[in-house]
């Protein structure tokens, strides 16, 4: 067995255990997104206390199937950012893509990261990046979405239209689409 | 080391004569099985890998390569890097254009090239091969030509009403430009079903190949079940009913003995890549009559006969389908690859694949909770043997075997249909070549148990 093997025990527990695994209601937006070279699908949903700069996210609830890694960063994702304020949940986002486009260079920070340092060794593996990224795109887009919703109406505009996944367009970019 | 084979038992007793394989070692029986011969040849796989430099690569800790993906690209023997080499040092010139020695050079390079392609399928005449980018390039060109003819044979333009057919095994190169060929036009597609045996389900076939259908295009050797179709029985229907046949033999060429006037189809598709030559470089074979018949593909400089502001005239075949300066590198390193094999001899590769493909199977079969893709036996199958685990995805399996050093491919292959009938996201994949031994489906094998111990 190597020692750096993209397989560390914590992977591991939540691939074989998940947290927040299963859909709920209620939710804000859903989406539903691939990776189309490896076959991986994951539908997920958002809810959002608040509004504008108070938002705090309330639940990431998710189904999908796919490799340990991307069902384990899924799960370390919704450990992540729930109950966080959607700028905070931004952020270690944000930190958790750098960390996935460093090839291996970048020393995560444990106090940010938590669990999701676990990753660091599959960074090193660009095949596997976007699987490690399919979970934390897919709530970006979700959060997105779910802003919008409580942003509601434009004054007078007309009613915002329910969002509907596109699994052909909201496919996980590409590593230099993620640039923090 | 020479290894020798008795008649009555065959592979499974194989005596090693040489010291090589009389180490202790745990696996001293599959070297030994490794280097087994057919009766009456002398088929040395360790000759034959020492002509394979990358075979002899380390990775990751310093473990030996394994290489199990020749289904996807096969690896290169020195001759053929050497032919390319030698044609940027010494001849490098744009073929078909010049008088200097450097041109004609070029030109016969690349010609030559095109005559041991035609021999090596035993094309009747040199003129019916047409070198493309790779086999999917082929493919397109013949979908997109045949979307463009006024006449094909003896009958009209394709359009509404006729219809083109596939199989569910095909790979999305042999797909995808059906579905836009009947887009364009107008006409129908529709397929051949495969059964959860991995085997084309013939029963209807009457009835999907019919006097409607103007071509049915099919894989000789799929790449993802490992299934070798019956090109007979749907070659004789497609006569019988005036259709055109594509056989998409990108998997059958590297492998096996091919005939294209014994397999009696009309065109026939394989890349330079899987058969131990370069990337870049692919092979449409067309009777010359329908060639001559199709409009080009891609337009450009020597492809042309006369050409005014107003319009142009076209080239005979091949130079008619080779727009632009070819790939004349690519063609000298595959005219060594088709040199190097036929040396080697296909059907000595093909009875040592053979003979690799039931030792895997075997082994695979007993191995609990994987289940095999395709077929369980070697009747009509070829070397590339798709697996799922149960409770480990695919590219689990697949990460977890490069770490131990054995390459071998996952995902979907390029064939979702299949995943999809089968109930699976992905497969993992593990192919055999020329070069493979035992010993590399032993550590496939020790490779798959440690995955299984990883995931618990």
């Amino acid at each position: 067995m190597q020692t750096d093997s993209m397989y560390q025990e914590i992977i591991l527990d939540h691939y074989r255990h998940p947290h927040h695994q299963g859909l709920r209601e209620p939710y804000d937006a859903e989406v539903h997104h691939v990776n189309p070279t490896c076959g991986d699908e994951l539908t997920l949903r958002v809810r959002l206390d608040g509004t504008g700069a108070d938002a705090r996210v309330a639940d990431v609830s998710y189904a999908g199937e796919g490799c340990s890694i991307s069902q384990a960063s899924t799960s370390v994702m919704t450990d992540l950012v729930t109950g966080r304020t959607l700028a905070e949940a931004l952020q270690v986002a944000d930190a958790f893509g750098a960390l996935m486009q460093s090839r291996g260079t970048l020393e995560p920070d444990e106090n940010v990261l938590e669990d999701a340092i676990a990753f660091a060794g599959v960074s090193r593996y660009p095949a596997r990046v976007k699987c490690a990224l399919l979970g934390w795109m897919a709530w970006k887009d979700a959060a997105t979405r779910a802003v919008d919703v409580h942003a509601g109406p434009p004054p007078d505009g007309p009613a915002p239209v329910a969002p509907v996944a596109d699994p052909t367009t909201l496919t996980a970019p590409t590593p230099e689409e993620i640039v923090p | 080391m020479t290894v020798t084979v008795t008649p009555a038992t065959g592979s499974a007793t194989a005596s090693a004569t040489g010291s090589a394989t009389a180490s202790a070692t745990a696996s001293a029986t599959a070297s030994a099985v490794a280097t087994a011969a057919p009766v009456g040849t002398s088929y040395d796989v360790d000759r034959i890998r020492a002509d394979f430099p990358i075979l002899s690569r380390r990775v990751h800790d310093d473990r030996p390569l394994v290489y199990l993906d020749s289904a996807a690209t096969s690896q290169k023997p020195r001759s053929v890097l050497a032919a390319m080499t030698d044609y940027y040092e010494r001849h490098n010139a744009a073929a078909h254009r010049g008088v200097h020695v450097l041109a004609e050079e070029a030109t016969d390079i690349y010609e030559g090239a095109r005559d041991k392609v035609a021999a090596f399928i035993h094309a009747p005449d040199g003129r019916e091969v047409v070198f493309t980018k790779n086999a999917t390039e082929s493919i397109n060109l013949v979908a997109y030509a045949l979307g463009n003819a006024d006449r094909l044979g003896s009958r009209g333009r394709l359009g509404p009403g006729d219809e083109i057919l596939v199989t569910q095994m095909e790979h999305h190169s042999n797909l995808v430009p059906w579905q836009l060929l009947a887009q364009r036009t107008g006409a129908t597609l529709r397929w051949i079903p495969v059964s959860l045996e991995g085997r084309l389900e013939l029963d209807d076939l009457d009835s999907l190949l019919t006097d409607r259908t103007r071509i049915v295009a099919f894989v000789h050797q799929s790449n993802i079940l490992g299934t070798v179709n019956p090109v007979d029985v749907i070659v004789r229907r497609a006569r019988e009913v005036g259709a055109l046949v594509l056989l998409d033999s990108c998997q059958s060429v590297p492998h096996l003995p091919i005939d294209v006037q014994a397999l009696g189809v009309d065109f026939l598709v394989f890349s330079g890549h899987k058969m131990c030559g370069p990337t870049g470089i692919g092979v449409l074979w067309g009777r010359f009559g329908l060639l001559a018949e199709l409009p080009p593909f891609l337009a450009g400089g020597s492809m042309i006969e006369e050409v005014t502001m107003a319009g142009s005239t076209y080239a005979e075949p091949p130079q008619r389908f080779e727009a632009g300066v070819p790939m004349i590198a690519e063609a000298a390193g595959l005219g060594a690859a088709v040199d190097y094999l036929t040396g080697i001899g296909l059907d000595a590769v093909a009875e040592h694949e053979h003979r690799l493909t039931g030792y895997a199977l075997e082994r695979l079969a007993a191995v609990e909770r994987l289940r095999i893709i395709g077929p369980a036996t070697t009747s009509s199958r070829g070397g590339a043997i798709s697996f799922v685990i149960d409770g480990i995805h695919p590219h689990d399996v697949g990460q977890l075997l490069d770490e131990t050093g054995v390459a071998v491919r996952v995902g979907h292959h390029c064939v979702r249909p299949v995943c999809q009938l089968f109930g699976v996201p992905a497969t993992t994949r593990a192919s055999f070549y020329l070069y493979t031994t035992y010993g590399e489906i032993d550590a496939l094998l020790d490779g798959i148990e440690r995955a299984k111990r990883v995931f618990g």
